[in-house]
């Protein structure tokens, strides 16, 4: 069973937005990960997104590209991510952890094999960027069938049908994302995305993320008075490029940390 | 054969093709759809396509009996679709007008493009001078240094070229590279996809485009030798020429259709781009297909001496007249095509590209094989001026 309804609902109790950031499995380093995980989760995450490193990234942004890239140099594949997810699960059974990559990874080690180690492993939810709903329908029903959720991407140019045909698939949450391009792109217009999430609240009831363009603690509060969770990527992994040697952990877990505050901040 | 009406409305050719991107691109796509929809219907779209396609372009173009070659060859005549007489020297211009009044039409002012050798992002940079439209190339920053001749070609004719440093430097980079400006201009800005992949409608879109070639070989063959061929032959890499010259013999049940594939150094060195003879069915570049990729899903990087076959992935038609069996698909290596590079240039006074140069070679390896009253068609998809350098660096001569 997914333990994403109930951190939401956790959470909704509490009246506190969730906090998701965003890392590359394997990156900046192959031993990283797990400690990272643990550290995000310290800091204040309330759901992990675990990016699985995949050669051709087409929706990510610069940064992202280049932690992908670091993963796989690393060796870093799919089985691997699942590995790190096994790990990660002997110290914290409640934190909820997204994979969110490509197609084509899991893909090649079959749908069945990957809906049951990644179930195995304690994976809670899926989101594929390059699975929109109309082509994965026997997917999704398989990731419902192991207990797992399959999440959604909504863009600012998602038309009303287009959101209650994704509405009709979804689980877990809705991640909406608040710009028109890649990841770590741009800037935000915090107007333009109180108006789409009204109009996505309209035809879902699952909780709301928002991602792409926020940056800091003040873009954070922003968003975190309309969406129910905000998601970080981008400038997690820049922090961590920047950091000295061995340093990289820490100055994410600080980054994490910050913007917990600012978020929880009444 | 029944009637062929592949793809289904939202793109699949069996379980190929579709539209896997992320939902930042989905309701361009659906604009596109529906703008491409309502211009084939439209009879003023098709006169003006065909108008250009005459006096801009110069088709029809010539299908020629290679005599002495085949001769030569002791077997089977060979013919040549003269695509390389086409106005930029290939193919690729047929596509470029096709989806450039697509795009005038749709209101968008700026093109963008990806390109491998260059010659794609020539024929889009032509385009986009002849209707005053924007353009920008994305090409590997691996390739700028290989095809340094086009680069500056598409300078002159006013397009930006920006160099993409990311991944293996090469065309699935830049395509990468193309997708990302689209999702983040789209606005203002109409991606024009080269070859047949990509997600729907584009493969359907550039085949419909290039069909004009089989549609046109298939008055010319009767009128040339009194009938229709034994067998069309073309080079895929990601198969738009291939696509552009079987569409029509698809439902010509006595025509065998040939695809072939780079074969580089030869397939037990993995050194190739032979993704339908030697990949696995997956999804890149917002299609499934067969992909040249690891165990792990990870798409490979590919070699072959032709930077315009250097493609990991094919069209998902393709793919699909693989399973079906309609057509069938070989390589041919570098050393091969370079064989039929310097046999076409001695025998015919033809310098063909280094790409249609693989399909010549199948035709040489199979024609002596068979009676002198066989006819080969095969697709002379582009000139080989751009190759020159390639060549003469092959045979140890700085030029």
């Amino acid at each position: 069973m997914s333990r994403i309804a109930p951190a939401f609902q956790r959470l909704a109790a509490q009246s506190r937005k969730a906090l998701i950031p965003f890392v590359t499995a394997g990156d900046p380093t192959a031993g990283d990960t797990v400690a990272l995980m643990h550290a995000l989760v310290r800091a204040g995450a309330d759901v992990i997104e675990l990016g699985v490193p995949f050669s051709d990234p087409m929706a990510d942004g610069p940064v992202i590209q280049r932690a992908s890239e670091r993963a796989l140099e690393a060796g870093v594949s799919l089985d691997r991510v699942l590995g790190y997810v096994t790990d990660f699960r002997k110290r914290d059974g409640d934190t909820p952890v997204v994979l969110m990559g490509y197609a084509n990874p899991i893909e090649a080690m079959g749908v069945e094999a990957f809906a049951r180690d990644a179930q195995a492993a304690g994976v809670d939810g899926v989101l594929i960027v390059d699975y929109p709903p109309e082509e994965c329908t026997e997917f999704a029903a398989l990731m419902r069938r192991h207990g797992m959720d399959m999440i959604f991407l909504l863009a600012p140019t998602s038309t009303d049908a287009r959101i209650e045909q994704v509405a009709r698939i979804a689980s877990g949450y809705v991640y909406y994302v608040s710009l028109k391009g890649v990841t770590g792109a741009g800037h935000l217009d915090v107007a333009e995305v109180a108006t789409k999430l009204s109009a996505i609240r309209g035809r879902t009831a699952l909780p709301l993320g928002v991602g792409f363009g926020i940056r800091d603690g003040e873009s954070a509060r922003a968003i975190g008075r309309m969406a129910d969770a905000v998601v970080i990527g981008s400038r997690i992994i820049q922090e961590m490029e920047e950091a000295p040697h061995g340093a990289a952990v820490e100055r994410a877990a600080a980054l994490v940390h910050g913007i917990r505050e600012a978020l929880d901040r009444p | 054969m029944q009637m062929y009406d592949l793809p289904d409305s939202r793109g699949h050719f069996g379980p190929y093709g579709g539209a896997f991107v992320a939902e930042t691109l989905v309701h361009a796509l659906e604009e596109l759809r529906a703008a491409y929809d309502a211009s084939r219907t439209d009879p003023a779209f098709r006169a003006e396509f065909e108008h250009e396609l005459k006096h801009y372009v110069g088709r029809p173009s010539p299908v020629y009996h290679a005599k002495r070659w085949s001769q030569l060859l002791g077997g089977a005549q060979i013919y040549l679709k003269r695509e390389d007489l086409n106005h930029t020297g290939a193919h690729k211009i047929n596509n470029t007008i096709g989806q450039a009044l697509v795009a005038r039409r749709m209101g968008k002012q700026r093109v963008i493009a990806e390109t491998g050798a260059g010659q794609h992002g020539v024929a889009t940079a032509t385009v986009a001078a002849r209707y005053g439209m924007e353009c920008v190339v994305y090409m590997g920053a691996e390739d700028i240094k290989r095809q340094a001749a086009n680069v500056y070609r598409m300078k002159l004719l006013g397009a930006t070229v920006v160099p993409v440093a990311s991944g293996s430097r090469t065309l699935k980079d830049a395509l990468n590279e193309a997708m990302r400006d689209w999702v983040t201009n789209v606005a203002n800005t109409f991606y024009i996809i080269g070859t047949v992949a990509g997600p729907h409608p584009y493969p359907m879109m550039v085949r419909d485009f290039q069909a004009v070639i089989g549609r046109e070989c298939l008055a010319q063959m009767p009128e040339l030798c009194g009938r229709q061929p034994d067998a069309v032959i073309a080079c895929v890499g990601g198969g738009s020429n291939a696509m552009g010259i079987f569409h029509a013999y698809i439902p010509q049940d006595g025509v065998r259709l040939i695809g072939v594939e780079a074969g580089g150094l030869g397939l037990p060195t993995g050194h190739h781009a032979a993704s339908l003879i030697a990949g696995r069915p997956g999804v890149l570049h917002g299609n499934r297909t067969y992909l040249l990729q690891d165990a792990h899903g990870q798409i490979l990087e590919t070699h072959s001496i032709s930077a315009g076959l250097d493609y990991p992935g094919v069209g998902p038609e393709h793919a699909w007249l693989k399973d079906s069996g309609r057509a069938e698909y070989v390589t041919v290596t570098d050393d091969e095509a370079l064989a039929a590079f310097h046999a076409c240039c001695h025998y015919e006074g033809i310098i063909p590209a280094l790409e249609s140069a693989h399909a010549l070679a199948h035709a040489a390896r199979i024609a002596p094989g068979m009676g002198r009253d066989r006819i080969l068609l095969v697709n002379l998809s582009g000139r080989g001026d751009k190759d020159i350098h390639t060549v003469a660096e092959r045979s140890g001569i700085t030029i």
